[in-house]
């Protein structure tokens, strides 16, 4: 009795945990689909990227930006989908011993300005005007596509500023301020005109998480390199350039990218652990209270890589040739047989011509002044003709 | 992938012999050449020209097929009704004195002239946004040019292509001295490029060592051309050019040897399969003056003569089309090699360090016959520290005088000299060659009267400053630490009773 009792109760126990296992199965698989429905919703990657900083001195700003400029367009952002804003040029600067770089490690290990870079905004044109213009979308009517934001409400855009910053404020180009409530506001207006679909925004500057207190649009994700009240500090200067390279915080997230590949499947949590403060010396912040998915969810790719969602289709397309260009050639060459008189080029200095243009300015200056003095002395000593020569 | 593999399979059939009506012909060419030229200076000049000529007339046809003529350019000459277009950018000036007269120079800065076409009624709207799309394209910032930097030239800047006629009205000039040039500039030029940086003579063109140079210019000419020698009809041409001058001492160390790969870190390997042309001239004219100063290697197949700006010149040509001159086993790596050393032989300069060591300056120098020849060198001084002046500095600081030590020719030979027989004054220096003599000549010294600080400031800031403090600070301090209260006069003390004692003894009235 007491053994078939055992043998009973051993067998509900396996039986409850079977139950429990395929319930277990099938909650993986709901929890599988659920996750899938809280992947980013994105279809697009934008990045602005910012450096608001001038002077020889302050060549670790550029490097900064260029090395998240060079980590973005690694990991597959292409040139037309990054705003790069530099507001002094560093690399064909008079003071740079190996010019048209830019390093970032010392001993000029790597160079991070590259062969191919296009730099959108520079020297003048970095203004907090010009910054608010293009975060917004009010671009003057002439701008060319590269200077513009277009994105649109599936876009995910990272945002990376880096310069001189205080309590509240970034300086640009040491003459003017932009406001973290200006800030804040500008992204209010990207979100009420649906211009991104989450929002990353980084700062690498001195007492950087002030600049994200204000924010207040939703799905906005933010990090700071250092907290109210404490400095962001530089890493480390080359002998040979004479400068410091890098901020610290940049180094290390510039170190953690390169680890980067657009297949990984790191998330954020892990950049926030980034730069401790045994090497940042500052406190590195972050705001996730108004982002809506779990950090842990969120990929690195999701910002700052462009991976797109491929639908591969085994259906075939024909194509019919054009045949509208060829008409358009064949009556081409039918008009150019109407031109029978051969053009000719222009002479560089026709010296006659321009000689017999002055002469010509000044008979009309001439006729002009003496009409004037005939209309207003009331003809007394009568019209002076002018001299022979008429103007043809 | 495999689907888009075999889409362009079928993409490829159709387009396939037959699919097109009939074969047509290609309207467009490409001629790439690069010219090398050895400065007088010892530095060298490299200049590439890519010309891209399309038999097309933009205006009258909507074009949809570019082909090597770019899509972004060609738009605009439609859009923008152009007559001809150029821009600069540029780095440095070109030194005609130490360099001879340039190719085509250009001032530094951006630089955009810009003929529009007759047809065009807002010339000045259209100069605008023209020069926003452009500075898009080339990464520059070309959208400050304003009417504030806008001229229109009335005599000067004739069109270089054909033109129908030169209303100046439809002329603008602008020029950006501020603008940078740098490889965000030079990236756009590059794709520009049918063969982009791949194949032909734009392997070469790596920025890192474009912009290590005394001299970059890079530019962008669009202008109509006749098409052959009747000229009844217009192509369109747009010429890339770059010039760049390598210097000798910064990037060449020194040395006067030259080769492609000592220039640009790359040699040619093949050239750009859509290049009808595709050669590399090297100026050989001195070479053929001086007796062979200047070797090239590998010795030309061909050269070219002609006069060029006034002058008979000689160009070794390398046609890289020609599989003789290169291979897929054999890069083309150019080398330039100075026979003889130009005539500044030799030049060691030491400088100065403080306190330590001063500047060294030693010439060897050829002086031309009937000729002047100046030496000037600029020096600064540091300042000195106070303890380290003379007592007398208004007297000036001393320069030593310079020496010059000559081979003089002389014009009538002398015999070798007997140390023993002939006077002293004939045995000073050791001659060895009948024909000259030498000789040691010394320059005056220079005395430079440098400004000297007031030595005797120190005391007078010592005396001014205590005064200030005793009398003003030591006042105030007085007034608001002393207290002032009133004391009854005492009766006397000891000396007072032990004076009027003694006073009564004389006689006198008592204190």
């Amino acid at each position: 009795m007491a053994a078939n009792s055992f043998r009973s109760r051993a067998l509900t126990a396996l039986a409850g945990l079977l139950a429990l296992s395929f319930g277990s199965l099938a909650d993986s698989r709901i929890e599988d689909q659920a996750e899938q429905f809280f992947r980013s919703g994105h279809t697009n990657n934008w990045a602005v990227l910012v450096c608001t900083s001038r002077f020889w001195f302050n060549y670790r700003h550029v490097a900064n930006t260029l090395s998240v400029y060079r980590s973005v367009k690694r990991l597959g952002i292409p040139d037309s989908h990054i705003v790069l804003m530099l507001a002094d040029d560093m690399a064909c600067n008079a003071r740079n011993p190996k010019p048209a770089t830019v390093f970032s490690h010392k001993n000029m290990e790597l160079n991070v300005y590259g062969d191919d870079v296009e730099v959108d905004y520079r020297s003048y044109e970095v203004t907090v005007e010009n910054f608010l213009r293009v975060l917004t979308g009010r671009v003057p009517p002439g701008t060319p596509r590269s200077k513009r934001l277009l994105s649109d409400d599936r876009s995910n855009i990272l945002i990376y500023m880096t310069g001189h910053g205080g309590n509240g404020f970034l300086k640009f180009q040491d003459s003017e301020e932009i406001t973290n409530i200006e800030l804040a506001d500008a992204f209010e207006q990207m979100w009420q005109k649906r211009r991104y679909n989450e929002l990353l925004f980084i700062i690498d500057t001195c007492q950087g998480a002030s600049m994200y207190e204000r924010f207040y649009s939703p799905n906005i994700m933010a990090l700071a390199s250092s907290q109210v009240g404490e400095d962001s500090l530089s890493h480390q200067p080359d002998p040979a350039i004479g400068v410091h390279l890098m901020d610290r915080y940049t180094f290390y997230v510039l170190e953690f990218l390169e680890e980067i590949n657009p297949a990984s499947q790191t998330n954020m949590n892990d950049l926030f652990q980034v730069c401790p403060k045994s090497l940042c010396v500052s406190t590195p912040g972050h705001r996730t209270d108004l982002f809506q998915r779990d950090p842990k969810n969120v990929l690195i790719t999701d910002f700052f890589g462009s991976v797109r969602k491929v639908e591969i289709t085994t259906e075939t397309i024909s194509l019919q040739p054009d045949l509208g260009i060829m008409e358009s050639s064949n009556k081409e060459d039918q008009i150019d047989e109407e031109r029978m008189e051969p053009l000719k080029y222009a002479e560089q200095l026709p010296v006659a011509q321009i000689i017999h243009q002055s002469l010509f300015w000044k008979e009309t200056a001439a006729h002009l002044g003496s009409w004037w003095n005939n209309t207003c002395v009331s003809g007394a000593h009568g019209a002076q003709e002018p001299a022979a020569v008429h103007p043809s | 992938m495999a689907a888009a593999v075999r889409l362009a399979l079928i993409v490829l059939l159709l387009l396939g012999p037959g699919g097109w009506g009939h074969a047509e012909p290609s309207r467009d060419s490409l001629r790439e050449e690069l010219v090398i030229t050895p400065l007088p200076s010892g530095d060298v000049a490299a200049t590439f020209q890519f010309r891209t000529r399309w038999d097309s007339e933009l205006h009258r046809e909507e074009v949809s097929h570019y082909r090597l003529f770019p899509k972004a350019l060609g738009q605009l000459i439609s859009k923008y009704s152009l007559q001809e277009l150029h821009l600069s950018f540029t780095q440095g000036f070109w030194r005609t004195r130490y360099w001879g007269p340039p190719f085509l120079q250009a001032p530094s800065g951006a630089e955009l002239w810009v003929w529009f076409q007759d047809t065009v009624t807002d010339v000045d709207k259209s100069w605008k946004e023209l020069s926003n799309v452009l500075s898009g394209i080339f990464c520059a910032s070309l959208n400050f040019i304003d009417s504030t930097n806008t001229v229109i030239p009335t005599a000067s800047f004739k069109p270089l292509g054909l033109a129908n006629g030169t209303d100046h009205y439809f002329l603008r000039y602008a020029v950006l001295p501020r603008e940078v040039v740098c490889t965000e500039n030079l990236t756009p030029w590059k794709k520009l490029l049918p063969c982009s940086s791949k194949a032909g003579l734009s392997v070469l063109l790596k920025a890192d060592r474009l912009f290590h140079t005394s001299y970059h210019s890079q530019a962008v000419h669009i202008r109509p051309v006749c098409r052959n020698a009747r000229c009844t009809s217009i192509s369109w041409e747009l010429r890339q050019t770059l010039s760049v001058v390598f210097d000798a001492f910064v990037t060449g160390q020194g040395k006067k040897d030259w080769s492609l790969f000592r220039m640009f870190s790359r040699t040619l390997t093949e050239p750009c399969p859509l290049a009808a042309e595709s050669r590399v001239y090297v100026d050989i004219t001195s070479s053929k003056q001086d007796n062979e100063t200047l070797e090239v290697n590998p010795p030309p197949l061909t050269t070219y003569q002609d006069v060029i700006l006034g002058t008979q010149k000689t160009y070794a040509v390398y046609d890289l089309l020609d599989t003789a001159v290169i291979n897929n086993s054999r890069n083309l790596n150019l080398q330039l090699k100075w026979k003889r050393p130009p005539e500044n032989g030799y030049i060691h300069y030491q400088p100065a360090q403080d306190r330590l060591q001063p500047h060294l300056l030693e010439m060897l120098i050829q002086l031309p016959a009937n000729s002047v020849t100046k030496v000037s060198i600029q020096f600064e001084r540091a300042l000195l520290k106070w303890t380290e002046y003379t007592p007398d500095p208004n007297h000036g600081f001393y320069v030593s005088p310079s020496v010059l030590s000559a081979l003089v020719p002389s014009i009538v030979a002398s015999k070798p000299v007997d140390w023993e027989e002939s006077p002293l004054f004939n045995t000073l220096f050791p001659g060895s060659d009948s024909s000259s003599y030498f000789v040691r000549l010394y320059t005056e010294p220079l005395l430079v009267n440098l400004p000297t600080p007031d030595f005797s400031m120190p005391y007078n800031v010592i005396c001014l400053t205590c005064t200030v403090v005793a009398v003003c600070y030591g006042s105030f301090y007085n007034l608001l630490t002393r207290t002032f209260h009133i004391e009854e006069p005492s009766k006397g003390g000891l000396a007072k009773r032990l004076a009027n004692l003694i006073r009564r003894a004389r006689g006198i009235p008592p204190l």
